[in-house]
């Protein structure tokens, strides 16, 4: 997901450290998405528990999901997304959490929860760490030059005619189906979370409509293609949106990167902590996720990744530009917007992919 | 004593590749081909049946009375795979053929180069195996690119106005495959070309050639084990390449090995794609036998 030199440096020095010290240490092994902790909370762990933390990462859910399915992965501490949680926990890859062990759990938000309660039903198997949205990226002067302003709806998307405007300057979609499907249902005014294989269809021949304009899809290139000023219009993760934003204003090339949540609603998406269930550490798991529970604590990684997190009590202490950006954080009427999608049977699966290939491949 | 060890010291150089192939090739080609007659399934690992070692044979007679063919039936009743095979073969033809055709002048330049020159220029082919194959094809994205350097010099020099969208499209993938295969084309091909002898050259101009008819007639054909040998190595790995299509290619570019990621890695169906690979592994077997029985001819005609 994000700048993944920067976290093989960390997970390197981490382990070194952890090598180098006594054998009988506690440790507890950390499987996360790359670049989406601030270092600092997992030294200041180490400090106050006197538990290792090997820390280890991802890009994909595709990946750490291929990991979980073979089994013996090592990890104590895992964070997929929900639609895949959801999925795993029916595998039996999890192991229920010890609620006694996790005192900080009375901190989380009630809201993020009755929404995560669709892939973790009672809440037994995870905790939310981070959550966010699927919603759009774009170069503020392409869009600008195209549609005269800010990009508010779907339809720059959705709209053959619309998104033809931006095929010139690069378009990118994200290359994950089960992101991309709800979001056209939802703008055909369908439930986005509708497993009606003629619905399904219905979004797919909406997405073969505009397929033509789109450059690529593909799930992370368009950080470094938006911030360079490769592309212009990118359907994406918010932070990582906001990471391009990021790199724009640091490279001060001219390029200004916006994000929106487009004013017909857009996915809101997961990332839960887990504990696998032949992890080894089981107590260091969950001293670990008690420890990221602490208000304080979450509220640094938050700050740090520029996410929003589930953590009720933690918001008042974060920063301005964190909690007052409606894209991290949506104002209620947004919220209210923001819908959640179960995962697919496996019928409708193998639809889904299917058609998917179709419209990645023009065929 | 020493002769009976001498006796299985000179066996054992006969049935230990015979072991390396059992233990590299046989072993994970039986777990693909039984992953392959499995079928889905939400578990870990995501498939049945799966093979419990205290079970007995009972047990595996039982697991085994599970297979099933359907994934190969899938295969066929769904034209994405065979379009999937098609281009892919059709990509690996095409960038083989260019490989051959910038490959083969260099073969024959540093074959023709001074014997001082040589290996220098030897390492100058080689020398590109010092960087991550990886690290080379990510590059490629910052020439080929729109803001990129290729495109900065075109507009600079003024060939064309706007700048030129190669990256993520099929141009973009025969440059990366072109480039990274090019050294396993020019080595067996500069193998040959050295070692042909120069004298030939110069009785065919002596019988009336032209230099370009001598070329034909005596260096093409005396070549022709070192062309087959570099189009196979370009040829073998370029049908399932993944890497290129994925880094430089687009959305329309359909290849095999994404087709089989996408099904291992989007779809969790682990059984399907065991059997796209089994069946790759199928359509490049025959072009490896005929490439084996080549050479098996061209070391007969050389005893």
């Amino acid at each position: 997901m994000k700048s993944i030199a920067k976290s093989l440096v960390l997970s390197a020095a981490l382990a070194a450290i952890a090598t180098a010290s006594n054998a009988q240490e506690r440790v507890v092994n950390v499987y996360n998405w790359s670049d989406y902790i601030d270092e600092s909370v997992l030294t200041d762990f180490t400090k106050e528990t006197g538990i290792k933390v090997v820390y280890d990462v991802f890009d994909s859910n595709e990946i750490l999901e291929t990991k979980l399915l073979a089994g013996g992965t090592g990890y104590d501490v895992v964070v997929p997304s929900g639609t895949f949680l959801a999925r795993q926990i029916q595998a039996g890859v999890f192991q229920p959490l010890d609620m006694s062990k996790l005192p900080n759990s009375k901190n989380l938000w009630a809201e993020i929860q009755n929404r995560t309660e669709a892939y973790d039903p009672g809440q037994k198997y995870s905790i939310n760490y981070m959550w966010g949205t699927t919603g759009i990226g774009y170069n503020v002067k392409a869009a600008q030059e195209r549609i005269g302003g800010a990009v508010t709806s779907w339809d720059v998307i959705f709209d053959p005619e619309k998104l033809a405007k931006f095929k010139d300057c690069g378009v990118h979609i994200l290359d994950a189906p089960a992101e991309i499907i709800p979001a056209a249902l939802n703008f055909l005014g369908k439930d986005p979370d509708s497993k009606n294989a003629d619905e399904l269809r219905e979004a797919a021949a909406l997405l073969q409509t505009v397929r033509d304009s789109v450059q690529k899809f593909h799930s992370s290139e368009y950080i470094n293609a938006l911030a360079n000023g490769d592309i212009c219009l990118a359907v994406g993760w918010s932070g990582d949106v906001f990471q391009a934003r990021d790199r724009a204003a640091e490279a001060d090339a001219g390029v200004e990167v916006g994000y929106s949540i487009p004013s017909q609603g857009a996915l809101m998406w997961f990332d839960q902590m887990a504990i696998p269930a032949d992890a080894k550490n089981v107590d260091e798991a969950h001293a670990f996720l008690d420890y990221i529970m602490r208000p304080d604590v979450i509220a640094k990684a938050s700050n740090y990744v520029y996410y929003a997190n589930g953590n009720e009590a933690s918001t008042p202490l974060l920063e301005k530009d964190v909690v007052e950006d409606p894209a991290i954080y949506p104002d209620a009427a947004t919220l209210a917007n923001l819908y959640v999608t179960t995962p697919y049977g496996a019928r409708n699966q193998r639809l889904v992919s299917r058609e998917w290939t179709k419209i990645k491949t023009g065929q | 004593m020493k002769a009976a060890l001498r006796s299985i010291l000179a066996k054992s150089t006969i049935w230990l590749p015979y072991i390396w192939l059992l233990i590299f090739f046989l072993a994970p080609f039986l777990i693909v081909a039984k992953l392959s007659v499995s079928e889905p399934a939400i578990a870990q690992p995501p498939y049945t049946p799966t093979f419990d070692f205290w079970d007995g044979p009972a047990g595996w007679w039982r697991a085994i009375g599970q297979f099933s063919f359907y994934n190969y039936i899938f295969i066929t009743e769904d034209s994405l795979y065979w379009k999937s095979y098609i281009s892919s073969l059709q990509i690996a033809v095409i960038s083989t053929f260019l490989t051959l055709l910038i490959g083969y002048p260099m073969a024959y330049g540093m074959a023709r180069a001074p014997r001082t020159w040589r290996p220098m220029l030897l390492m100058l082919v080689i020398l590109p195996f010092w960087t991550s194959f990886l690290i080379r094809v990510y590059a490629w994205i910052g020439i080929l690119k729109k803001e990129g350097l290729l495109n900065q010099f075109l507009l600079w020099i003024g060939l064309i106005s706007e700048p030129l969208t190669i990256l993520n499209t099929n141009t973009a993938v025969y440059i990366g495959i072109v480039y990274s295969y090019l050294p396993f084309m020019v080595l067996p091909l500069y193998a040959n070309l050295e070692r042909q002898d120069f004298s030939l050259l110069e009785a065919a101009m002596d019988l009336g050639c032209t230099q370009r008819q001598a070329f034909w007639k005596v260096t093409w054909p005396l070549s022709m084990p070192g062309v087959i040998a570099g189009c196979f190595l370009v040829f073998i790995p370029t049908v399932g390449e993944f890497v290129i299509p994925s880094l430089l290619g687009g959305s329309e570019t359909l290849m095999i090995g994404r087709t089989l990621y996408d099904e291992f890695f989007q779809n969790r169906d682990w059984p399907v794609s065991s059997a796209v690979a089994i069946i790759l592994l199928m359509i490049l077997i025959v072009p490896i036998m005929l490439f084996q029985r080549s050479e098996a001819l061209a070391r007969e005609r050389e005893r």
